[in-house]
C-alpha cells in the first residue's frame, strides 16, 4: 500500500487526535488573537447601547445545555452590559432545560453590580407552548406566567410595576427591546414570525452558529436589528464592550481548529484524486 | 365520527379561531384561553412521553431484554429526579413541613441550592453538552473522508465553506484583511439570496399546509385507525 | 479539583468522550443515565412550571369557588376543559380508549396551523419579498468605491456595486429552481442551474458555520476538563 493509500484509509481515531491537539494547544499556551466585529454584531451592540437606565427589556433565553458552549458567553456578556447600564430585565425561557442556565447566569452577573432580584431583574422560568406562548406574551405576561420561577406571584415583584409612568409591565410592548438568545426551535425565527411582525417590538438575537446563516435575511429586512452568531459572535460582542471572556479566549483555538478542518478537506481531496489517477482509490 | 371527524372539526375550529383572533381583537380573551389549552396539552404530551419511557424500560427489565441492566440505571436516574422535583415538593406542600435538607442541599424544589439543581448542573449538563461536543470530531473525520470536490457544485460549496471558515475567525484578518470583508459579502449577498428563496418557499409551503388543516383537507396528523 | 461534584462532572464528560475510541459499557451507561436524568428533569419542570400554575391551581380555584363560597372566574371554569383534554391524552395507554387522545391532538394541530398561517405570511413571506425590492445599483456604492483605500476595501466596494443585482438575480434564480412544475430546460434550465450555484454557496456558508458551532461545543468541554478539573489556567 502506498503512502497516499495509507493516508486515505487512515483510522478516524488519528483524525480525532489531531483535532484534540489542534483545539487544546492554543488553550494551554494562552494564544490570543484580536477579534473584529461583523456588521450584524455591531447592530446588536448599538441596539443595547441605545437603551437608557430604567428601560426594561424582555430577555428570551431559549437554549439548553446543548447550546451552553456558544450561548452562555453571549448571555453573560449581555447581562453584564445591561446591568452596567442599569437596564432592567424580565427574563424567561421556552426551553424546558433552560431555566437553571438563566438562573446561573443571573447569579454570576447580578452581584457584580449589586442588582436585586425582583427590583432589577426577574426570572419568570419556563413555559411550554412555543409560538402560543410568544403570542400570549404579547397580550399578557401574567396569563402565561402567573408566578415566577421561584413561585412568587408577579404582582409582588416591584419590577413588574416599573413600566412607563409606574404602569405595570404586562405585555411585551411594555418593554423596550426583545433580546433573544436561542439555539433552535422555538427560537429566533419564531420570535420574528410571531412577535416582531405582530407586535412591532424591536428585536436583536444571539444564536448558535449553525442557525445564524438562515437569519441573515431577517437582518437585511430589518426584522432583526442585530445578530450574534455562535462563539465568534460572543467574542465580537465581548470585544466591543471591552469585557473579554470565554468568547475571546476561545477564538485562537477556534481559528486553529478551522485551519485544521480546511487542511483535512484539502488533504482528503488530494489523496483521493491522486489515488484515482493511480487507479487505486476507495469508492 | 368520534374517532376521525371530531378531531378534524376541533382542528378546524381552533385553527380558524387563532386566525380570526388576529383580525378581530375583541376575540382576544377567548383566544388567550385557547392558547392556554394548547400550552397545557403540549405539556401533557411531554408527561405522556416520560410515562412511556418508564413503561418501556420497566418492560425491558421485567423481560430481561438486551441491555436491561442499563435500563435499571435509567429508571434510577429518572426516579431520583422525579422524587426530588415532583413527589417531595407535593408531599412537602401537603405537610407544610420546614426545611428538608441533606448536607448543604435543599431536598425540595428545583432552583439553585437544591439537590435537584446540583444533579442537573453536574450530571445532565455535562452529559448533554459532551454529546454535542463529540460532533466536532466527527465533522473533522467527515471533512477528511467524505468531502469530495468532484463537481462544479461541490467546488462552489467547498470554496464558500473555506472562505467563511477562515473569514469568521480572527485568523482570517491576520492572513489578509480582505478575507473578512469577502466573507461578509458572501454572507450578506449570494448566501442571503438563496436563504431568502428557501424562506419564501417554506413560507408558501407552510401556509398551504396550514390552510389544508384549517379546511379539514389534511388528515395525516390523526394517524391510522 | 477537590470538589467531588467536579469529579462527577469530569467522569460524565470522559464517559461520553470515550465513545471516540470505541463504543463501550461506560459510554452506554452514561447514555442511559442521561436519558433517565433528562426524563426525570423534564417531568419535574413541566409539572412545577406548567401544570401546577397553569392547570391545577386555576382548576382547583374554579371548582372550589363553584362548590363553595364566592363566584368562580369564567377563565378558571374554562380551564377545566383543558383538564379534560389533558386526561384524554393519557387514554393513549388504553387500547379501547386510545381514540380519545386524538381530540386534544386535533386541537393542538389546529392551534399551531392557525398560528403558522399568520406567522409565516406576516413574518416571512411579505417582509422577505418586500426587502428584496431593491434598486439595481446600491445607493452610495460609487462613492464608497471612489473613497476605498487599499486592496481589501477596494475589493469590498467593488463587490458592493453588484450586491443588489446579485440579490435580485439570486433570489429569482433560486425560486425558479424550486418551481418543479416547469421542466428545467432551455432558459428555465439555465436559470435553475444558476439557482443551484447560489444554493451551493449558501450550503457552503452553512457548512462553515456548522463547523464553527461543533468546534465551539467541544472547546467548552475541553475548557472544563483543563480549567475546572485539572486546574490548568486557560481563561482571561
Amino acid at each position: 500500500m502506498s503512502l497516499t493509500q495509507r493516508i486515505e484509509s487512515l483510522d478516524r481515531r488519528w483524525i480525532f487526535l489531531v483535532m484534540l491537539v489542534a483545539m487544546s494547544f492554543p488553550l494551554i499556551v494562552h494564544m490570543k488573537l484580536p477579534v473584529r466585529a461583523s456588521p450584524e454584531a455591531r447592530g446588536f451592540y448599538e441596539n443595547i447601547e441605545k437603551l437608557q437606565a430604567g428601560d426594561v427589556v424582555y430577555l428570551a433565553s431559549d437554549y439548553d445545555p446543548g447550546g451552553k458552549a456558544e450561548l452562555d458567553p453571549m448571555l453573560l456578556a449581555v447581562l453584564d452590559r445591561l446591568f452596567q447600564k442599569n437596564v432592567k430585565i424580565v427574563g424567561a425561557t421556552l426551553w424546558p432545560a433552560g431555566s437553571p442556565l438563566l438562573e446561573r447566569a443571573y447569579k454570576a452577573e447580578a452581584p457584580k453590580y449589586n442588582k436585586v432580584y425582583g427590583v432589577d431583574y426577574v426570572h419568570l422560568g419556563f413555559k411550554e407552548g412555543k409560538e402560543n406562548v410568544m403570542v400570549q406574551l404579547g397580550k399578557s405576561i401574567r396569563e402565561v406566567f402567573p408566578v415566577d420561577y421561584y413561585g412568587t406571584p408577579l404582582d409582588s415583584l416591584p419590577l413588574m410595576h416599573s413600566g412607563l409612568n409606574g404602569k405595570p409591565i404586562d405585555k411585551l410592548n411594555d418593554t423596550k427591546l426583545l433580546v433573544n438568545i436561542s439555539i433552535g426551535y422555538p427560537g429566533t425565527k419564531e420570535w420574528v414570525q410571531q412577535v416582531r411582525s405582530r407586535f412591532n417590538l424591536p428585536m436583536i438575537s444571539g444564536c448558535a452558529a449553525v442557525s445564524a446563516p438562515e437569519y441573515f435575511p431577517y437582518v437585511q429586512s430589518g426584522q432583526l436589528s442585530g445578530l450574534l452568531g455562535g462563539l465568534a459572535g460572543a467574542a465580537e460582542y465581548e470585544e466591543m464592550i471591552d469585557r473579554p471572556g470565554w468568547g475571546v479566549t476561545g477564538m485562537a483555538a477556534q481559528s486553529l481548529a478551522h485551519v485544521t478542518i480546511v487542511l483535512l478537506i484539502v488533504l482528503g481531496n488530494f489523496v483521493y484524486f491522486w489515488n484515482r489517477r493511480q487507479g487505486v482509490s476507495r469508492p | 365520527m368520534l374517532r376521525r371527524e371530531v378531531p378534524i372539526l376541533l382542528a378546524m375550529i381552533v385553527g380558524w379561531f387563532m386566525v380570526g383572533e388576529f383580525f378581530f381583537p375583541w376575540a382576544e380573551p377567548a383566544g388567550t384561553e385557547v392558547q392556554q389549552m394548547a400550552v397545557i396539552i403540549t405539556a401533557t404530551g411531554v408527561i405522556l412521553g416520560v410515562a412511556n419511557v418508564i413503561r418501556i424500560n420497566l418492560l425491558k427489565v421485567s423481560r430481561r431484554e438486551r441491555d436491561w441492566r442499563y435500563s435499571i440505571l435509567l429508571l434510577v436516574g429518572l426516579g431520583v429526579m422525579a422524587l426530588l422535583g415532583t413527589i417531595l415538593p407535593v408531599v412537602h406542600a401537603a405537610v407544610h413541613g420546614g426545611g428538608w435538607k441533606i448536607g448543604p442541599f435543599n431536598l425540595v424544589g428545583i432552583t439553585d441550592g437544591t439537590l435537584f439543581d446540583r444533579l442537573y448542573n453536574r450530571v445532565y449538563v455535562p452529559l448533554s453538552a459532551t454529546m454535542y461536543g463529540l460532533l466536532a470530531f466527527y465533522i473533522a473525520s467527515a471533512a477528511f473522508r467524505a468531502f469530495r470536490v468532484r463537481t462544479m457544485d461541490a467546488t462552489l460549496l467547498a470554496v464558500a465553506a473555506i472562505i467563511v471558515m477562515i473569514g469568521r475567525v480572527p485568523l482570517g484578518e491576520k492572513i489578509w484583511d480582505g478575507i473578512p470583508l469577502l466573507t461578509d459579502w458572501i454572507m450578506n449577498v449570494p448566501q442571503l439570496a438563496a436563504k431568502r428563496a428557501i424562506l419564501i418557499g417554506a413560507a408558501l409551503g407552510g401556509i398551504a399546509t396550514g390552510l389544508k388543516i384549517l379546511l379539514g383537507i389534511e388528515r395525516n396528523f390523526l394517524g391510522s385507525d | 479539583m477537590n470538589d467531588p461534584w467536579i469529579w462527577i462532572e469530569a467522569i460524565m464528560t470522559l464517559a461520553i468522550l470515550s465513545y471516540l475510541y470505541k463504543d463501550n459499557p461506560v459510554y452506554k451507561a452514561a447514555e442511559y443515565l442521561f436519558v433517565g436524568i433528562a426524563s426525570g428533569y423534564y417531568l419535574s419542570i413541566y409539572f412545577q412550571n406548567v401544570l401546577v400554575p397553569n392547570l391545577f391551581v386555576p382548576s382547583w380555584r374554579g371548582v372550589h369557588a363553584a362548590f363553595g363560597p364566592g363566584t368562580p372566574a369564567p377563565t378558571d371554569l374554562i380551564r377545566l376543559s383543558s383538564l379534560m383534554l389533558a386526561v384524554f391524552m393519557f387514554m393513549r395507554f388504553s387500547p379501547k380508549g386510545a381514540w380519545l387522545s386524538r381530540w386534544p391532538l386535533g386541537a393542538l394541530v389546529g392551534a399551531y396551523a392557525g398560528l403558522a398561517v399568520i406567522g409565516l405570511a406576516q413574518g416571512d413571506l411579505i417582509p422577505q419579498i418586500d426587502s428584496n425590492l431593491l434598486p439595481i445599483i446600491t445607493p452610495g456604492s460609487w462613492s464608497t468605491l471612489a473613497g476605498a483605500q487599499g486592496l481589501a476595501q477596494g475589493m469590498a466596494a467593488f463587490l458592493g456595486l453588484f450586491s443588489n443585482v446579485v440579490l435580485i438575480v439570486g433570489l429569482l434564480a433560486t425560486l425558479v429552481y424550486f418551481f418543479f412544475s416547469l421542466e428545467h430546460r432551455g432558459f428555465t434550465g439555465r436559470t435553475a442551474k444558476l439557482g443551484v450555484y447560489f444554493l451551493m454557496i449558501s450550503f457552503g456558508a452553512s457548512y462553515g458555520f456548522t463547523v464553527m458551532a461543533r468546534i465551539s461545543l467541544a472547546l467548552d468541554r475541553l475548557r472544563f476538563l483543563f480549567e475546572d478539573w485539572l486546574g490548568i489556567h486557560i481563561s482571561g
